[in-house]
């Protein structure tokens, strides 16, 4: 049984109320921190705890934190990230359904080491019932003394405040979502400055995602080095996982970072193997838009050695024959899936969310549609698929922020691992399932 | 001052200067095309990509190069660093990309629109544009609208650089349109049937790089490479009062602010200039406008003027056009504009 940090409780009953999570342990981290604690002290323990960012990038959290800015007289922010919009991920709603009380507690003890007075919980809009559950946690911080002034005879106050979003995958991205948070349309800045110089309101800003706030807790109660020891190399922890697709025990999971591919596939504590008895035929492993795998190779890395879950297991063999532990969306697809209509759906998906800023991602990501839904409804041609590579590369890497490379990895990788199915598609249309069909009976727009 | 190497030609520039500044004062071919970018509206640029360069020094304390094409307008210098723009292939391939994303849906309607001639995007697809195109499906369009009563919005034709949003928010009082929607259905658009209307609404025209945004009152007038233009000035007490007059047999067709050779306004007018003194008489003529840009027009009319085109046209690296006799009334004036 591997340890868990986040979701030890999370089967004891009421754990959601403040009352529950006090007596389980709850806000000692917070206590630790500003009694026993300097803001350094907790940086530093961030720092040797190895956190990296779990909301995709895997960007080191403590060097993150020590890039903020701190100029005399000029507030500093902390924003959390709870805007999950990545598809196939769902683990920070997981985490702030069930324990909410563990996100406050992360945010009151980043925000004190960090310096900041005034912290955000900015939500998507999908998750309207979550951001209920999250007010009604931050009342109760509130009426007990975690918030407010003067916390804890501490001196240091906080204030916490929620901030619904209207339901746009690009507010994921942190300057989007500064740019939404402040009321404005939610398109991505321009970098530099980064949030760290100039995020919300032109100060000092920073941006994390749900989980790791919520892992900053467990670094403060047992210590950065004891957190540093669980995982493998430079992916130290625990992260969450949102399993999905063909398998027999969808859910979210807590692993050890290190956990083999193959055990969190086809152990029964995790994802049970594949529903129906089916072979493994493709895995997106960390959310829609890192580049999707065949069975080969997720299993095993191109050198043969077994696949790990970990941020460097994961990406070895860059994106030849590698992927991204990205957010941890754990999508599995048996033999039956289509990868071309599945490649369809997420550009679809890209182009419906594409915020238009820039010239690349705006109208590349619509073409890159256009061209699918011709060959899956039988119309393509070989070229189309040369015509998909060509357009994919030059989105990759021309856009102002990642939303451009999120709608070409998929399909490079798609391409670069399953070009026979494209090929079979365009030659043999014959053979394709009616297209209109399969969106009429899964009642999505139609084609 | 930090020095930048762009294109292996090193210069000098004052701190703060961004590559596409940089690569200005160098002038000639090492300069990268832009669409978004606008030199005197703050925090233009970024939006279109095609001024995307490569940096493969990024200073002489951090020399790792830039791990991906960055925006030369939005880019600082800084000292040591290495810009390379038409030396780097890639680059040039990731243009010309880019010019393609811009025209996949632009309706290509250069026959019957207004700004053929002096038009950004036009200029852009003849240097760095390919004649075919691989996009085989509908394009995206939109209705035409009035905005004002001197503005026509055809949304079809825009490429969303932003500039006309800019302007609005930096040189008037309360802007009243942006951009709605999102993705290739984004639009520039009043705010619920507004109209623009404010004494400097039609600088939005002159920033518009494409045909998206024009003048009413000139619409369909005229192609405008049969204007002339000529730089006049008058006394007025809301703007500069410095502007470029488009005549045509002895008619003042059109009035629009002065642009320099990269195709942005010198000094915004206010609208009295521009719509209500449409007589020679209101103006003090300077004389003709130096037509230097490397556009359309350079390229075939302007071709045979026997002044400084040549010039400009060596530093730009355009092929020259076929020859034409300089016909009899070549050197008067008014012809060789």
């Amino acid at each position: 049984m591997s340890k868990k940090l986040l979701l030890q409780h999370i089967d004891v009953p009421g754990i959601n109320t403040y009352e529950v999570y006090r007596k389980q342990g709850g806000y000692k981290a917070v206590e630790k921190a500003l009694k026993e604690m300097t803001a350094d002290q907790i940086l530093e323990e961030v720092k040797t705890s190895g956190l990296r960012g779990r909301g995709g990038a895997g960007f080191p959290t403590g060097m993150k934190w020590s890039f903020l800015a701190k100029p005399e007289g000029v507030a500093r922010y902390l924003v959390c990230n709870a805007d999950e919009s990545e598809p196939g991920t769902f683990k920070d709603r997981y985490l702030m359904e069930k324990i909410p009380h563990l996100l406050i507690e992360g945010m009151i003890a980043s925000s004190f080491a960090l310096g900041a007075n005034t912290a955000y919980i900015y939500i998507r809009g999908e998750y309207f019932y979550v951001h209920r559950i999250l007010e009604n946690a931050i009342k109760e911080a509130y009426a007990n003394g975690w918030l407010g002034k003067n916390i804890l005879g501490t001196g240091y106050d906080l204030d916490l405040y929620m901030q619904i979003g209207a339901g746009a995958y690009i507010c994921g991205e942190e300057t989007a979502l500064l740019e939404s948070l402040e009321g404005k349309r939610g398109n991505p800045r321009i970098k530099p400055p980064f949030p760290a110089v100039a995020g919300l309101w032109g100060r000092p800003t920073v941006v994390n995602n749900v989980e790791t706030i919520a892992a900053v807790v467990p670094i403060i109660n047992e210590g950065g080095a004891n957190y540093a020891n669980i995982g493998v190399g430079k992916s130290t922890g625990t992260k969450l996982i949102s399993a999905s697709g063909h398998i027999n025990k969808p859910g979210v999971y807590e692993i050890e970072l290190g956990l083999p591919v193959e055990e969190f596939i086809y152990s029964d504590q995790y994802c049970g193997g594949i529903r129906n008895g089916k072979e493994l035929k493709a895995v997106v492993a960390g959310g829609s838009s890192v580049p999707i795998l065949p069975k080969e190779l997720i299993l095993k890395t191109a050198a043969g050695e077994p696949r790990l879950m970990s941020y460097e297991s994961l990406g070895d063999g860059g994106f030849q024959t590698g992927t991204m532990l990205g957010s941890g969306g754990f999508i599995v697809m048996d033999e039956d899936t289509s990868i071309v209509k599945n490649l369809y759906t997420f550009s679809r998906f890209y182009h419906h969310e594409s915020c238009g800023q820039c010239s690349p991602c705006r109208e590349g990501t619509g073409w890159m549609e256009k061209i699918l839904k011709k060959i899956i409804s039988g119309n393509g041609t070989l070229s189309d698929v040369d015509l998909l590579w060509d357009i994919q590369s030059k989105i990759e890497g021309k856009t102002i922020c990642p939303l451009g490379e999120a709608a070409a990895w998929p399909v490079a990788a798609a391409i670069r691992h399953f070009r026979k199915e494209f090929e079979e598609y365009v030659t043999n249309p014959q053979n394709i399932v009616d297209v209109k069909h399969y969106y009429r009976v899964n009642n999505l727009a139609a084609v | 001052m930090p020095k930048v190497t762009i294109d292996d030609i090193e210069i000098e520039v004052p701190d703060g200067t961004t590559i596409l500044q940089a690569a200005r004062m160098i002038g000639g071919e090492v300069v990268p095309p832009a669409m978004c970018y606008h030199s005197k509206l703050k925090t233009s640029g970024g939006y279109c990509r095609t001024c995307i360069v490569k940096v493969e020094k990024g200073s002489e304390k951090d020399p790792r190069p830039m791990p991906k094409p960055v925006p030369s307008c939005r880019t600082t210098v800084m000292d040591g660093m290495v810009v390379r723009n038409k030396t780097a292939p890639d680059i040039v391939e990731a243009r010309a990309g880019i010019v393609e994303f811009l025209l996949i849906n632009h309706p290509l309607d250069c026959p019957v629109c207004d700004q053929a001639g002096e038009c950004d995007l036009q200029d852009l697809a003849y240097e760095h544009g390919k004649s075919h195109s691989r996009y085989d499906f509908q394009r995206r369009t939109f209705e035409k609208i009035d905005i004002g009563e001197h503005i026509k919005l055809h949304m079809t034709r825009c490429i969303l650089c932003y500039r006309c949003v800019k302007t609005a928010e930096q040189i008037t009082d309360g802007r009243v349109h942006g951009v709605i929607y999102r993705g290739d259905a984004a639009e520039i658009s009043t705010y619920i049937q507004n109209v623009i209307d404010n004494d400097f609404s039609g600088n939005v025209i002159d920033v518009c790089p494409v045909g998206a945004l024009t003048d009413r009152t000139f619409r369909f007038k005229s192609r405008v490479w049969f204007t002339k233009p000529v730089d006049a000035h008058r006394d007025c007490p809301k703007c500069s009062g410095q502007v470029r007059l488009w005549e045509k047999g002895g008619e003042v067709l059109r009035v629009t602010a002065r642009k320099d050779k990269y195709g942005e306004v010198e000094s915004f007018i206010c609208n009295e200039c521009r719509y209500d003194k449409k007589n020679a008489s209101d103006w003090v003529i300077e004389g003709p406008s130096k037509v230097d840009r490397h556009s359309v027009i350079g390229a075939n009319h302007y071709e045979n003027s026997v002044l400084s085109a040549t010039d400009d046209r060596q530093q730009t690296g355009l092929p020259h056009g076929k020859k034409v006799e300089l016909g009899e009334g070549a050197l008067n004036p008014n012809n060789i504009y």
